[in-house]
């Protein structure tokens, strides 16, 4: 059942959307990153040489007119261990079938510390696609009403028009409280999704830990080859007996805890002990929308990759971050004239809720809302780009105080 | 020895041992202000109850111990805008108020801009600001004859003065020094010279300084902005360098420098860059936009953020009475996160009353913690019990969350002689569910 509303998306989320589009400010190339250019220190500039004072200073320090002269060294920390870079989609002659890949991970820094070292892969956004019309937020629902029964137009919608990286596509349908799609039909259908677009596909479960199990199963040995993403698996899972499901058929693992990082190190640890090449494995130690809890994921991503920098075996993976569960927030989607318009909300709700975990470490972003899914991507392009000192020094940034604004 | 460890661990202040004051322990007073001297200065901006600290932390990553201090929050007004207009602003700015998770969160402070480069037009902008409100100001100019007309009729409310630059701070550093101003020092895009500049003034013996390294908000140059941050905050904890050991300002007010043309845009850029740059420990922004939709979402980032990592913020557990209760008033159930009580309680106090069970999820949200194994059937039908709820009420029903439903099984098995009822998946739905559900199928006379 597709719900059928009269007028389609508000006038002011379209124009805006529109204008996205045409915002030049936020149109940047893509970021490839040559490593020298980015064998970078910072150089220290020049201090200004104030003229020297007339007279002989007195002995009681008084005030002078030459400024103290000093450079600016920024610490630079030491990192004993790299982040595993995990490929998502394979080629034809790697075993799959995918005309592109995508590379997340690789760090040897904390997030976006271009004075420490080089960010060899920048974060990449995944737009939700769902193979049962889900329960969407009005705000989301008026983008992708004419694809709902079209799936394989909704993906490639996510990727021409919205400019997803990649797409997950959910098979909420297999959900046993719902449809109860048998696993074979859900793998089929993966499968024929697969053979329609070019792009590496996240393929999530209902949720439910039993049936996700059949269903991975199925998914993985349908796909062989093709280094898809399963999402997720869980503590309430028979962990190795999926890691045997999924590895043996070359696929990566989105690992799923809830907010509890000892309970991240606890399923990673029997995943990678399990068989699952390190290089296969993403971290999601659950996502707090803001206001719900994101302070907590804010933190364990931080920790996580701060651990898995120093040397914690199973935190050297990408961590992904649903940014999606921002819409958990009443504040993202209730009408509420107080708040102003929720067709702005929304979308910068979910902005705010990838962005600060894009700080925190995050390298993989779930996302439904276009505008924001837009937006968080040329964030990722922006934070990614190596220094740029000499735009700064002639940029105008006094000029602030005197704006007309 | 416990009170030192405390005060080390900052969960005592000096002001809690009131003998230290007597005139005979100066040195020793002074003595321990150093060594407590956090490695970012606190600086205190404004005078009386709207007064604002900034700075005071203690560690880059919040997770080591906490962020104190929480991003102060100026907006902008120039002395060429009409007086109406700038009164509507200040008085929208210093009324305005959202309660959060029982906290009354505020703004903090009025920057006046001087774009008429006339002092006397300025200094009558700030003296009728000062006036009308008590608000903590930024004084801001490049023009140190302008600073001063401001601070002859504003200075005695310690503004902070904007900014003291390679080209003008010695005469800037005269006015903080006789007016008693705390001085913001400004070097966009340039570290060595903002150090020279701290480390200068410093020398005069200003300590009441903060940093502006520049807010680069252009998307070639925004990992710049980021970079600056951050090492300026690695530079003052980890590299203990005194110079730079103050509050970062930062201005997201600067993405109308150069803006598109759809307003909501910029304003939407405005929004979550001043949520990076409290990410990466700006201690004080200037913002322009003052519309709830832009606000909101900082105003909860900042308090989430600022919360104590070591405690999740949560509520007691057990049982609460919502509203004029009877025997009649159904029962609810949910975790103990502080934001999970405060908003399940609005809702029930929106629908009448209810009895309110809040059972021990550590702090954490409904759905992780029934994920988590942290709200069990078990643990409801101990809360219930415990609780003493039976013998208020006639009826032998209890809504638990939607969130929760898939423990409604196990939980009408263990609770026998009980009806459970599984309520909505976001309990803004709590009054309608009472309303067409719960009131209907229970028939109480």
């Amino acid at each position: 059942m597709v719900e059928e509303r009269k007028g389609g998306a508000p006038k002011s989320i379209e124009e805006l959307f529109t204008l996205l589009d045409k915002a030049k400010e936020l149109e940047l190339e893509d970021v490839d990153i040559v490593a020298e250019e980015l064998a970078l220190e910072i150089v220290p500039s020049i201090v200004q040489a104030a003229p020297p004072p007339a007279v002989a200073p007195p002995a009681v320090a008084p005030p002078t007119e030459e400024l103290v002269k000093a450079v600016f060294k920024p610490p630079v920390g030491k990192y004993a261990a790299k982040i595993a870079v995990v490929q998502i989609g394979a080629t034809g002659s790697e075993g799959g079938t995918r005309k592109k890949v995508i590379k997340i991970g690789g760090e040897t820094v904390p997030p976006f510390y271009h004075f420490e070292g080089v960010l060899p892969h920048r974060p990449v956004i995944a737009l939700d696609v769902f193979d049962s019309p889900p329960p969407l937020p009005k705000t989301i629902k008026s983008y992708y009403k004419d694809v709902f029964k079209d799936h394989v137009a909704w993906v490639r919608k996510c990727i021409d028009e919205f400019e997803a990286d990649l797409v997950t596509l959910h098979l909420t349908s297999t959900d046993p409280s719902a449809e109860n799609r048998p696993a074979d039909e859900a793998a089929r259908f993966v499968d024929k999704v697969l053979d329609q677009v070019e792009i590496p596909v996240i393929v999530g479960g209902s949720g439910n830990p039993d049936k996700d199990m059949l269903v991975f199963e199925e998914v993985a040995k349908v796909t062989e080859g093709e280094r898809l993403v399963l999402a997720s698996v869980t503590v309430d899972m028979d962990v190795e007996k999926a890691v045997k499901a999924i590895a043996k058929h070359g696929h990566n693992v989105i690992a799923l805890a809830f907010l509890d990082i000892n309970q991240v190190k606890e399923l990673n640890r029997k995943l990678l002990s399990g068989g699952l090449p390190k290089d296969h494995l993403i971290t999601d130690p659950s996502t707090g929308g803001l206001g719900y809890g994101i302070e907590y994921t804010f933190s364990i991503m931080e920790r996580m990759r701060m651990a898995g920098l120093m040397g914690e075996e199973t935190m050297q993976v990408p961590i992904s971050c649903a940014a999606t569960n921002a819409w958990v927030a009443r504040e993202a989607w209730m009408p509420a004239d107080e708040w102003g318009p929720r067709e702005y909300r929304g979308p910068l709700w979910e902005i705010t809720t990838g962005l600060v975990n894009m700080l925190a470490g995050a390298d993989l972003f779930m996302m439904m809302h276009p505008v924001a899914a837009k937006t968080l991507k040329r964030l990722a392009e922006a934070l990614s780009k190596p220094k740029a000192e000499k735009l700064v020094k002639e940029a105008v940034y006094d000029k602030w105080v005197t704006m007309k604004a | 020895m416990a009170f030192a460890a405390k005060l080390i661990e900052r969960e005592k202040k000096i002001e809690d041992c009131p003998p230290i004051f007597e005139p005979k322990y100066k040195a020793k007073l002074e003595g321990l202000r150093e060594v407590l001297r956090p490695p970012v200065k606190e600086v205190t901006i404004g005078v009386g109850d709207r007064a604002v600290t900034i700075g005071g932390k203690v560690c880059v990553y919040r997770h080591e111990l906490t962020w104190y201090r929480p991003t102060a929050l100026f907006f902008d007004v120039t002395d060429e805008a009409p007086d109406e207009e700038v009164m509507k602003r200040v008085k929208t700015v210093e009324s305005f108020e959202y309660e959060r998770i029982g906290a009354k969160i505020r703004l903090q402070g009025i920057a006046v801009r001087c774009t008429s480069g006339d002092r006397d037009k300025f200094a009558k902008m700030v003296s009728r600001i000062s006036e009308a409100s008590n608000l903590p100001l930024v004084l801001c100019s490049y023009d140190p004859d302008v600073i001063e007309e401001a601070l002859i009729v504003a200075g005695k409310r310690r503004p902070l003065i904007y900014a003291a630059t390679k080209d003008n701070w010695f005469k800037m550093s005269k006015l903080a020094l006789k007016y008693e101003c705390p001085l913001t020092v400004s070097a966009p895009g340039d570290l060595s010279m903002l150090k020279s500049l701290a480390a200068t003034m410093r020398k005069l013996g200003l300590d009441d300084l903060v940093l502006d390294p520049g807010t680069f908000v252009e998307a070639d140059m925004l990992s710049e902005t980021v970079n600056a941050f951050t090492m300026l905050r690695l530079a003052a904890i980890e590299g203990e360098d005194k110079d730079l050991g103050y509050p970062l300002m930062a201005v997201p007010a600067a993405v109308w420098l150069n803006p598109e043309k759809n307003e909501v845009l910029v304003k939407m850029r405005e929004s979550y860059l001043a949520n990076l740059l409290i990410a990466r420990y700006a201690d004080l922004m200037i913002m322009h936009s003052l519309d709830p939709w832009v606000l909101l979402p900082i105003l909860v980032w900042r308090q989430n953020v600022y919360t104590d990592p070591r405690t999740p913020l949560s509520v007691k557990p057990g049982l609460y009475e919502i509203g004029p209760v009877d025997d009649k008033t159904p029962i609810f159930v949910t975790g103990n996160g502080a934001l999970t009580y405060f908003l399940v309680k609005g809702d029930v106090e929106r629908s009448g009353k209810g009895y309110l069970i809040s059972i021990d999820t550590e702090g954490i949200s409904v759905e992780s913690s029934v994920a988590g194994k942290r709200f069990t059937a078990e643990k409801v039908v101990e809360a219930l019990k415990s609780s003493g709820v039976e013998k208020k009420v006639k009826h032998r029903t209890v809504i638990i969350p939607g969130k929760a439903a898939r423990i409604s099984g196990e939980l009408e098995e263990l609770l026998q002689g009980w009806r459970v009822f599984v309520g909505p998946k976001d309990c803004s739905g709590i009054p309608e569910f009472v309303e067409k559900v719960w009131s209907k199928e229970v028939k109480l006379e």
